[in-house]
């Protein structure tokens, strides 16, 4: 699977803030289709490498491809028009707007650049939440207010469906959502790959990342700590990853040195 | 009639009965109602407090006094009501933000001030004097819009500080004590003069008509398109309710009102028609344009909005902007019906009353809700009391109890209503 060219790439990323470096020389590859998950302690840089993606805090030095092109990301705009969504943690949506009006929140389509298209944004919402068989959603024209936590998160991925995401960043979707909407949560992100776009999955639950991550890119301290397949470790060498940045017994592991 | 199951589990939002699976059949007229019944109990009353209170004291004054409904006092009414609608209607778009202008009372006597010194001193037309005061009421919406937004100074606070600043701005003007009569016919005509009975007729038709085939034809297009669609029925009961108000207020005050049967008074004060076409514009901005959708979603969440590429600072200037702007058009419509603009033109209560009837009609002071039909229904609520109380000869001070009252009450309404719709998750 990893023959193929990454849709996203970041070769030798390293950020500092003032004195404290907080990536050094960060691989990372999120290939079309698949779901690559990102863990690491708290502290190990996973917020960061997701702002240096997003264009929020550009990196200090190292190479962005997309596509296998260079390119620069300097501001949320630029990730943006290279079709790069993040759903953030505490989700972005206005809870006094219905679902449509949040979907096309920033970006509404308007007729004559001054009325609001109703029709065309009611249809292209109900088709993308189609898209992703989301069932939970009694109707489109429902107020964020009265939505679940799983129904929010919904919302925000199938946000990124509407506007042809290439690379959908989520952070920690899953971490205030009950057993069973987590589920649904999952089930999305899995469909949301299916489709042919390249998921970032942070997460701190490794359960969920078994269940529904293609590759796990473990961070220890700033460094990449392991790039492996999920069918080819445990969880338990996934945990030594994350809590002592190796484990003896997964190879190609970049030993990481103690700073 | 349709597939619709009214015991979904968890179908708090009642609305949305009958959209199992994000279909969009019409729901039935019943269940519209009961829809709605269950959304007032969730908290979501609309307007619904402020309708009823209008009717509790229409019945309330008339029996008080049988000169309340008469049709010169009507009139009368509508002609008072309509410089505190219109400020209120300016002060929907920031309540929506959850800031508030209290210097807007103020910013419309200095805009007055600035027309009636153009026309009187300056002596020119009266357009122009118009446009002066718009102008004057912007510049100052735009000052107190960077302040707010660049500075980040809370807007109680600049709108306190230009409260007391811009009443020093009129005195200055006008100078200690004095007024500046406003003489010119087309200004003092606002309030004073009617629309002729026949061109009321027109223009009342024409309304019904154009609200008509605005409903109609938008609850086709969804049907067509397949989107979530009201009833017909709902659709034709509120063209039925809107032409029946109307035709009897144009037959109301197209009657004869005068005392004095030599003179006769009749036709629609030309008040109405500003009023009317300010609610359509501003019903326009706010539902129908990019612009208003922004208002509301920084209301909402001025976080989610700003991450969704949406220029926040730029939506609040703009917001205080026309806040001012309409207050300096309630300023001028207040000197019209005045006659005059005075050192305390928009001082005092103006501006309690104006905040007041956006709240009792429903706009909420914690940001994100309201309408711009909030302030006319709640305009004329604050303008039954202050002129039904006037009727009943009653000292001043029981208008000042009874008006604080109503204003304490409206915002408890909204605090209250706010917790219920964040407990049973409707909005």
């Amino acid at each position: 699977m990893s023959d193929q060219t990454p849709l996203l790439s970041l070769r030798g990323i390293n950020k500092t803030f003032g004195v404290v470096h907080v990536l050094h020389d960060v691989d990372l590859s999120l290939y079309s289709g698949q779901v690559t998950a990102l863990v690491g302690d708290n502290g190990a840089g996973k917020s960061t490498l997701v702002k240096c993606l997003a264009g929020i805090h550009p990196a200090d030095n190292g190479e962005y491809l997309f596509d296998g092109r260079p390119v620069s990301v300097h501001s949320p705009k630029d990730a943006a028009a290279l079709g790069i969504e993040v759903v953030y943690q505490d989700l972005a949506l206005c809870e006094n707007l219905d679902i449509v009006e949040n979907m096309f929140l920033g970006r509404e389509q308007t007729r004559n650049g001054l009325l609001l298209d109703e029709t065309t944004m009611e249809t292209r919402a109900r088709e993308a939440l189609t898209s992703l068989s989301v069932r939970t959603v009694k109707s489109v024209r429902q107020s964020v207010a009265s939505l679940s936590g799983g129904q929010r998160q919904t919302v925000a991925i199938a946000k990124s469906v509407l506007w042809n995401s290439k690379v959908v960043l989520l952070d920690e979707p899953t971490a205030a959502l009950g057993v069973a909407q987590t589920r649904q949560v999952l089930d999305l992100v899995r469909r949301l790959a299916d489709s042919g776009v390249g998921v970032l999955l942070i997460s701190h639950n490794l359960t969920d990342v078994f269940e529904v991550a293609d590759r796990i890119t473990a961070l220890y301290l700033g460094r990449v700590a392991a790039d492996v397949a999920t069918k080819d470790v445990t969880s338990r060498q996934v945990v030594e990853l994350i809590t002592t940045g190796h484990s003896s017994e997964i190879e190609g592991a970049p030993a990481p040195s103690t700073v | 009639m349709t597939d619709t199951t009214t015991t979904e589990p968890e179908s708090t939002e009642a609305e949305d009965v009958g959209f199992a699976s994000d279909l969009t059949q019409s729901t039935t007229l019943g269940e519209s109602v009961r829809a709605y019944f269950t959304r007032v109990r969730g908290g979501d009353m609309g307007a619904l407090p402020s309708v009823l209170g209008l009717v509790v004291l229409f019945v309330v004054f008339g029996i008080a006094n049988d000169r309340f409904l008469s049709d010169l006092n009507m009139a009368n009414l509508i002609s008072q009501s309509g410089s505190i609608i219109i400020l209120a209607m300016g002060l929907v778009p920031v309540l929506l933000l959850g800031d508030i202008d209290l210097s807007a009372g103020v910013a419309g006597g200095v805009a007055a001030c600035v027309m009636g010194l153009e026309l009187v001193k300056h002596e020119q037309p009266w357009y122009l004097a118009v446009l002066a005061g718009l102008a004057t009421g912007a510049l100052i919406g735009l000052i107190i819009g960077v302040l707010v937004a660049k500075l980040g100074i809370p807007s109680f606070v600049v709108t306190l500080a230009f409260f007391l600043g811009l009443q020093g701005v009129t005195l200055k003007l006008i100078g200690d004590g004095g007024s500046v009569r406003i003489d010119d016919p087309v200004i003092s005509g606002i309030a004073n003069d009617n629309l002729t009975p026949f061109w009321g007729w027109i223009l009342t038709v024409a309304v019904i008509a154009g609200y008509a085939t605005i409903t109609l034809w938008g609850h086709h297009r969804k049907v067509a398109q397949n989107l979530q669609h009201q009833p017909l029925a709902v659709v034709v009961a509120q063209n039925i309710a809107l032409a029946v108000i109307l035709l009897a207020v144009t037959y109301l005050l197209n009657q004869n009102r005068s005392v004095n049967p030599n003179f006769p008074i009749e036709g629609i004060p030309y008040v109405l028609p500003v009023v009317a076409v300010l609610l359509i514009l501003w019903t326009f901005i706010l539902g129908r344009t990019t612009f208003g959708r922004h208002v509301y979603a920084v209301g909402g969440n001025s976080e989610a909005a700003r991450r969704a590429g949406i220029g926040v600072d730029r939506i609040r200037i703009l917001v205080f902007i026309c806040c001012s702007t309409m207050a300096a058009v309630s300023g001028i419509v207040a000197a019209s019906y005045g006659g005059k603009v005075s050192t305390s033109s928009g001082g005092g209560n103006v501006l309690l009353y104006a905040v007041g009837a956006a709240v009792i009609g429903g706009t909420s002071l914690f940001g994100g809700k309201g309408k711009a039909r909030d302030a006319v229904i709640g305009g004329l609520v604050i303008a039954t009391i202050a002129n039904g109380l006037g009727l009943l000869n009653q000292a001043s001070y029981i208008n000042f109890l009874v008006t604080g009252g109503v204003l304490l009450l409206a915002a408890s309404v909204d605090a209250i209503s706010r917790r219920r719709r964040s407990a049973t998750g409707t909005s």
